[in-house]
């Protein structure tokens, strides 16, 4: 489905953040993308959204090149990024947040019944639907970016560490919810500092570091692989 | 007596509110200023005065010809908004804040001196063309032409209110407003989103220079100046970006001018010191503006 060969992304002249990534998902699948502070992982997502445009390499989305694509033509193809820190608009209401989800549709039938099944899946979206987005707790919020990013039926859902900052309750929450979803058919490519967590309920992951991929393969293997365990489980 | 001023004070307000609601909308989605905003209304004013004095207009009523002018000040005013951007804006849209406001300048000197050069150096007088009634009632006397004013002033404010707060296309330029590159994710056109807003700005400030036309019954290259000051004056008052706040800024400044003029002894030379006094105490000590709940939250 999704297909990424050699990626470069400068930032700037001279940073390299990512110095030839190669990486693919395929339809249904969950990945988890793990990797310390600064490898890169939010740059990838950020150039695969269109967000920024990489220096070279191949982004190819179900056949087609997306690389230089503008990111609300990426999103208009189906991949959606749901960015790192929620990025909910902070003064329009939870209700006016999930309709820009919903920006390219016109099936008004559809979105009112997707937006009901999303209010199943994250009752306390319902409650708050008035409310402002910037009035919304952290765990909330994450709720609500995805959510929204739901809202535009998807192909491919990017998640930009959707635990981050969560007391340990909501990331339980977060978690399942995101098993969840995957259950109902959605592919997934997932960052996250949790790598335990990512690792238990993903089917491969890759490593990153300093902008490359070191490690990849199966989660429940690179769970138990030493390397892993040691660099990002705490296991000595 | 003050109750006239109020009269008049509205009149004038809703006229500044138009024009600022330009300003404020810009800079909502590009933290930027259009200085060359005042030249918006000025074409609106010529585009409009030309109109009715030309021949295509004179064969029809008074009534249809007004309504066809503003409708041409505003066609012209948003187009030449929307060339402005696409010409003098984004291609600096990553040059930095500075080179776009000079760009800004740019354009409002070279659209006063094409005014200047091609069609009157002069002050023209725009046409009346229809015959100026008084009303009165409680002591406050009300004219025909304000009447038109307020009603045309507040019947697009609320055109704009609903549109911005009701509908998809509205909620999109809120949402750009507060974080475009998110809502480029949602696959908004973000250059779209700010095209829009120069158009609608434009189409405003376009029908606000053919009200100020008709109000003082002449049009000249430079008439834009002082009312796109004003404006801007009423936009940062009201908080630069909040579009409540420039309606509400542009009505509250007219009052207090309009007030100004009235009861000071030799107000109407006090007006313009009014203005711009408030304008450097707004900026001095509350430069996010009355209503200010507008913190640029871009990164
Ligand atoms: N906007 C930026 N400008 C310059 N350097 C950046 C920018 N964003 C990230 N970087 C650098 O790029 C590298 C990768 O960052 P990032 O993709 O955010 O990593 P991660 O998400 O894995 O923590 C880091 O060295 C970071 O300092
Ligand atoms: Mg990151």
């Amino acid at each position: 489905m999704l297909e990424i060969k050699e990626l470069r992304t400068l930032h700037g002249r001279k940073i390299e953040a990512l110095r030839g990534v190669s990486l693919s998902v395929a339809p249904g699948e969950m990945i988890a993308l793990i990797g310390g502070n600064g490898a890169g992982k939010t740059t990838l997502l950020r150039s695969i959204a269109g967000l920024l445009p990489p220096d070279s390499g191949e982004i190819i989305f179900q056949g087609r090149s997306i690389a230089r694509k503008p990111s609300h033509r990426v999103a208009a193809l189906g991949v959606v990024y749901v960015p790192e820190g929620r990025r909910v608009f902070p003064r329009l209401t939870v209700r006016e947040n999930l309709e820009m989800g919903a920006f390219l549709r016109r099936d008004r039938i559809a979105i009112a019944e997707d937006l009901e099944r999303l209010f199943h899946l994250f009752p306390v979206l319902r409650d708050r639907q008035k409310q402002l987005g910037s009035t919304l707790s952290g765990g909330e919020q994450q709720m609500l970016a995805i959510a929204r990013a739901l809202m535009s039926r998807p192909k491919l859902l990017m998640l930009d560490e959707p635990s981050m900052g969560l007391a340990p309750l909501m990331v339980e929450k977060i978690f399942s919810v995101i098993q969840e979803i995957h259950r109902q058919g959605m592919t997934l490519l997932m960052v996250e500092q949790n790598a335990r967590k990512a690792l238990q309920i993903a089917q491969r992951a890759y490593v990153l570091e300093t902008g490359k991929i070191v490690l990849q393969g199966l989660a429940k293997d690179l769970l138990h692989n030493p390397q892993v365990q040691h660099a990002y489980l705490g296991i000595e | 007596m003050i109750l006239q001023q109020l009269v008049n004070g509205l009149t004038l307000g809703s006229l500044y509110a138009l024009i600022a609601l330009g300003y404020t909308m810009v800079y909502g989605v590009l933290l930027m200023i259009n200085f060359a905003h005042s030249e918006i209304l000025m074409a609106g004013a010529f585009a409009s005065c030309l109109l009715l004095g030309s021949p295509w207009l004179q064969s029809n009523s008074p009534g249809v010809a007004i309504v066809l002018a503003m409708l041409g000040g505003l066609l012209i005013s948003a187009l030449l908004a929307l060339l402005m951007e696409r010409l003098a804006y984004r291609p600096l849209r990553r040059a930095g804040r500075l080179a776009p406001l000079i760009s800004a300048i740019g354009v409002s000197i070279f659209l006063q001196n094409a005014v200047f050069l091609f069609i009157s150096d002069q002050s023209l007088a725009y046409p009346q063309i229809f015959p100026i009634r008084h009303f009165e009632t409680v002591g406050v006397e009300i004219n025909s032409l304000q009447l038109l004013i307020l009603g045309v002033a507040v019947g697009l404010m609320i055109t704009l209110h609903l549109f911005v707060n009701r509908t998809r296309l509205g909620t999109a330029i809120r949402a750009t407003a507060q974080d475009a590159s998110t809502a480029s994710l949602m696959g908004i056109p973000v250059n779209g989103i700010i095209a829009l807003t120069f158009l609608i700005g434009g189409a405003l400030g376009g029908v606000a220079g053919a009200l100020n036309g008709m109000y003082y019954g002449t049009i000249k290259y430079n008439m834009g100046f002082v009312p796109g000051l004003k404006a801007f004056t009423a936009a940062v008052l009201g908080g630069i970006g909040n579009i409540a706040g420039a309606m509400w800024g542009g009505f509250i400044l007219g009052i207090l001018e309009s007030l100004a003029a009235g009861l000071l002894p030799n107000g109407s030379d006090w007006k313009d010191v009014i203005a711009f006094s408030i304008l450097i105490i707004v900026l001095l000590f509350r430069p996010e503006g009355l209503f200010g709940r507008h913190v640029p939250d871009k990164v």
